[in-house]
């Protein structure tokens, strides 16, 4: 580990030279400065954005008072100067005055907060709900009133995290399957997590919520414009903390509908597919695919990251089958190994179990088939 | 009387005098060195955080080690640097400034110390286990169920901040001990320094929550190893109370990390502008009222959680009523430099940037209470740039002002002048450069404890590495400057500073190994 460490450290800090030097001279004219929120699209946003905007301002104003004092005091009263200290050390007046101004100054800023924190909370009458599930690292997302429910993974490809290709407009904030949710409506979200805790934020939306294993939070918005809106997790939740984005698409309602019959008919076209028989060579397309999900903690070529295991020659994928799928499916307690049973489909499972016996350097030759995860559910 | 000069005057030399001393000057200066040792420690965890989060991509480290340096930059930043360093100060000056001749309890004191590197030796060896999970990465507030899924290395985390705990505890007990019963004559509360005052008060406040925090430890290590289940909601628990635990010992260990800064500040100031502190009695009560209100804030740290309304609503109000004493604070130390005959050397440039700047700190604190806003900021960058604000331009800059201004009488040579104004120049600029920005890349939306960030953060971050760079070689003068400073340098008056006021200013410079054998008077 040592000196491949140490090359590693010293390529990079050369590089960050190289960096400083580019960036000086390639100018600041490109840059993107936002200085503050991102343009909120709900009401509650909007609020948000007002009262973060007055409270600055109070806040600058009482600086800038106070601190002309001192450096009006640090530019005249100098001994340099030859100005000569005054001898005073005391006056209740003043302690007095310097403690109720800035408590009746906080009164008038706690009336519009609670005002505003009042309706924030108020997920009363709302038109459609979502429930949000965080797990280790992606969302999944349930529409009980539709029937609908998937996933939504990062779609950012490995290489452009890995340097090795030009990053992407939404890089690290795109996602395969966005929410999709209806403009104008009232949406409750029914919040909560399956391992460990999470936090969903959409920042336009002014929305963040703690997604707690065990617990169910509520939240809600109302988005005015059509669009797509981009948010992250919040809450450290592992290593992969930094590659769970959030991306909502806000439609009209006839697209919503649209979009709600679409995603039934992809469900029972999955079911049909998990009939029949795989051959290997879609297996093993479908399986690399699913395999991204993996090569977070298992590594792209199967060797492992850290303290994660390595599946090129592992004990558990060159195996017996049954055992390989049972800690698929059922995950390792304890571990950032989770259950997978639940978060992939039948014909994931035989795909990605099949490639990883067949890839990443393994060669057993077993072909995995849908109906066999099916079995041991 | 002279038997006992000859007897404690064969104090052994060495190894053995650092190892054995119960000498509070002796302890003062092993906290000291502990915590500039780790400065440099954590300081280069930062750095590896800023070189990573130089470019987006990942360059550097991975993802899983990237977690590991910010959650021990913060473990080794309070535990390891800020609060060793204030029990360094608390050490040396406390006896010196109530005319005491040591620590009430001397014995425990050198304890108390010698726990100190053994933990912190346990808590850096996980770094070299990487093959079982690594050190800690589940963020310094450890939470669970995060937590329960680290290595082995959480475990010696979880040992090392009981050991931790116990030496806090044990030197709170001292100082209230040594300040209660050692004062001299005439050293009645109110007459004492403000350093010893917050002190005092900060004692108190490690007192009360060190053991909580043991508390809610022992309570991860018996969910992580013996099948109880206090925040595993599967089990019938909560992972939540372990936030409400771990903040309850959370919002007070803040304080305990500024209140001695406010007690170094309050000695300064009044020194380089040559006039009494204004508002003495103010500036006691006002100690008082922060510590006393830190009990009751601390779901502020966890307004995003799903608490009832009402719980918002209170936990709002009762964090932005601390603005009201702090402010009290700021205040005061203004009008203390009002009309004063001010000069600026390195620790007044240290003193007046801490008021100004901690004030930024405090001031995005109060807009951290307004929870619709605080739905915003919470764990982003926003909330990175406001702590960094109280805790680097807050703290340290307190620490290093506290050096400048008492190194001379500790160490009898006055430091480079010309040298400490360019330390904390550099210090300063580069400080604003690194935390500046990280306003606005918490306004725009950029999570914190991330490897990797979008595209439209990138500008900000480059500006926030330069500075951190800045900032952390800017300390190496720093050491370059006291190891001078102990070596040579143009003798140090008894008096140093010409406005210096107290009983530490009437000893030696430096002072004899035993100080205050004979109680001083107190007018």
């Amino acid at each position: 580990m040592g000196i491949t460490r140490i090359k590693h450290v010293t390529g990079a800090i050369t590089r960050l030279f190289l960096g400083i030097s580019l960036w000086s001279v390639s100018g600041l004219a490109l840059a993107a400065y936002e200085l503050n929120f991102q343009k909120p699209v709900t009401p509650i946003a909007e609020e948000i954005l007002d009262l973060h905007n007055l409270i600055i301002i109070i806040v600058l104003i009482i600086f800038v008072i106070v601190f002309s004092f001192m450096f009006y005091s640090i530019v005249v009263h100098r001994k340099s100067r030859g100005y000569k200290p005054a001898k005073f050390h005391d006056n209740n007046t003043l302690e007095i005055v310097w403690t109720i101004i800035p408590f009746l100054i906080l009164v008038g800023m706690a009336i519009p907060s609670t005002a505003t924190l009042i309706k924030m909370e108020d997920t009363s009458e709302s038109e459609l709900t979502v429930k949000i599930t965080g797990y280790q690292w992606k969302w999944r997302y349930d529409y009980p009133d539709h029937d609908v429910s998937f996933f939504s993974t990062l779609s950012t490809p490995r290489d452009q995290i890995e340097n090795k290709t030009a990053k992407g407009e939404n890089y690290l904030l795109e996602v395969d399957n966005p929410v999709v949710l209806p403009v104008g409506k009232k949406v409750r979200f029914l919040i909560t997590a399956n391992d460990v805790i999470h936090a969903w934020w959409v920042p336009q939306f002014g929305v963040k919520k703690d997604a707690i294993p065990g617990f169910i939070n509520e939240m809600w918005t109302r988005i005015d414009e059509p669009g797509t809106y981009r948010g992250q997790c919040a809450e450290l939740c592992g290593k992969d903390h930094g590659y769970m984005p959030i991306v909502v698409e806000a439609v009209s309602q006839q697209e919503f509908d649209k979009w709600v019959s679409l995603q039934r008919n992809k469900a029972v076209a999955a079911q049909a597919s998990a009939a029949q028989k795989w051959s290997k060579a879609k297996l093993m397309a479908r399986g690399k695919q699913v395999y991204g999900q993996c090569a977070a903690c298992h590594g792209a070529n199967g060797e492992g990251v850290g303290p994660f295991p390595k599946l090129t020659g592992g004990k558990i994928t060159t195996g017996p089958v049954a055992d390989h799928l049972k800690i698929v499916i059922q995950g390792k307690p304890g571990t950032a190994m989770q259950a997978f049973g639940p978060q992939l489909s039948d014909v994931d499972i035989a795909a990605v179990v099949t490639y990883e016996r067949n890839a990443l350097g393994n060669n057993t030759g077993d072909v995995v088939q849908p109906s066999q995860v099916k079995a041991l559910r | 009387m002279a038997t006992a000069t000859a007897h404690h005057g064969a104090h052994p030399t060495g190894i053995s005098r650092w190892l054995f001393t119960t000498n509070h000057k002796d302890i003062g200066t092993l906290y000291l060195w502990l915590a500039l040792i780790l400065f440099f420690v954590g300081g280069a965890m930062a750095l590896v955080i800023r070189a990573e989060l130089f470019e987006p991509g990942m360059q550097i480290v991975d993802p899983h080690f990237f977690n590991q340096m910010t959650t021990m930059h913060a473990l080794i930043m309070v535990f390891g640097v800020v609060m060793p360093a204030f029990v360094g100060f608390a050490n040396w000056q406390i006896p010196m400034m109530i005319g005491a001749p040591d620590m009430a309890l001397p014995r425990m004191n050198n304890w108390s110390f010698w726990i100190l590197p053994f933990a912190f030796v346990l808590l850096s060896s996980t770094l070299f286990m990487q093959d079982q999970g690594g050190a800690p990465s589940a963020g310094w507030t450890l939470y669970p169920p995060l937590t329960i899924q680290g290595g082995i290395g959480t475990d010696f985390a979880i040992l090392s901040i009981h050991m931790l705990g116990i030496s806090s505890v044990l030197g709170a007990i001292n100082v209230i001990a040594t300040i209660l019963n050692m004062r001299a004559p005439g050293m009645t509360l109110m007459k004492m320094p403000l350093f010893v005052w917050t002190w005092l008060i900060t004692a108190f406040l490690l007192l009360a929550v060190m053991p909580v925090f043991a508390g809610a430890v022992t309570m991860l290590l018996t969910d992580r190893h013996f099948g109880t289940s206090f925040f595993d909601a599967a089990g019938g628990g909560d992972p939540l109370l372990f936030q409400h635990i771990f903040w309850f010992f959370g919002h007070p260990e803040v304080y305990i990390l500024i209140l001695p800064a406010f007690g170094i500040v309050s000695q300064i100031i009044p020194t380089f502008a040559r006039k009494p502190l204004f508002g003495y009695n103010s500036m006691v009560y006002a100690t008082a009222s922060i510590a006393f209100l830190s009990f009751v804030v601390w779901a502020h740290h966890m307004f995003t959680v799903g608490l009832p309304l009402a719980g918002e609503l209170f936990f709002m109000y009762a964090t932005m009523l601390i603005a009201v004493p702090t402010g009290v604070k700021v205040f005061n130390w203004i009008t203390t430099m009002w009309r004063g005959s001010m000069t600026f050397e390195t620790p007044m440039l240290f003193a007046v940037a801490f008021v100004f700047l901690f004030t930024i700190g405090g001031l995005s604190g109060l807009m951290l209470a307004i929870v619709p806003a605080d739905f915003q900021y919470h764990d982003t960058y926003f909330v990175v740039a406001h702590f960094h604000y109280v805790l680097v331009s807050g703290a340290i800059f307190a620490i290093l002002g506290g050096a400048y201004y008492w190194l001379p009488k500790w160490t009898g040579h006055m430091y480079n002048e010309t040298l400490g104004k360019w330390h904390f120049w550099l210090t300063v600029i580069g400080f604003n450069i690194a935390f500046f920005p990280q306003h606005f890349l918490g306004l725009a939306g950029m999570p914190r404890r991330i490897p990797d960030y979008a595209l439209q953060f990138t500008e900000f971050n480059q500006w926030s590495t330069v500075g951190a760079f800045l900032l952390g070689f800017a300390q190496l003068l720093f050491l370059y400057l006291v190891v001078q400073t102990i070596r040579s340098g143009k003798k140090a008056s008894t008096q140093v500073w010409d406005g210096a006021k107290g009983l530490e200013w009437t000893l030696p410079s430096p002072p004899p190994y035993h100080t205050f054998a004979t109680a001083p008077k107190v007018k």
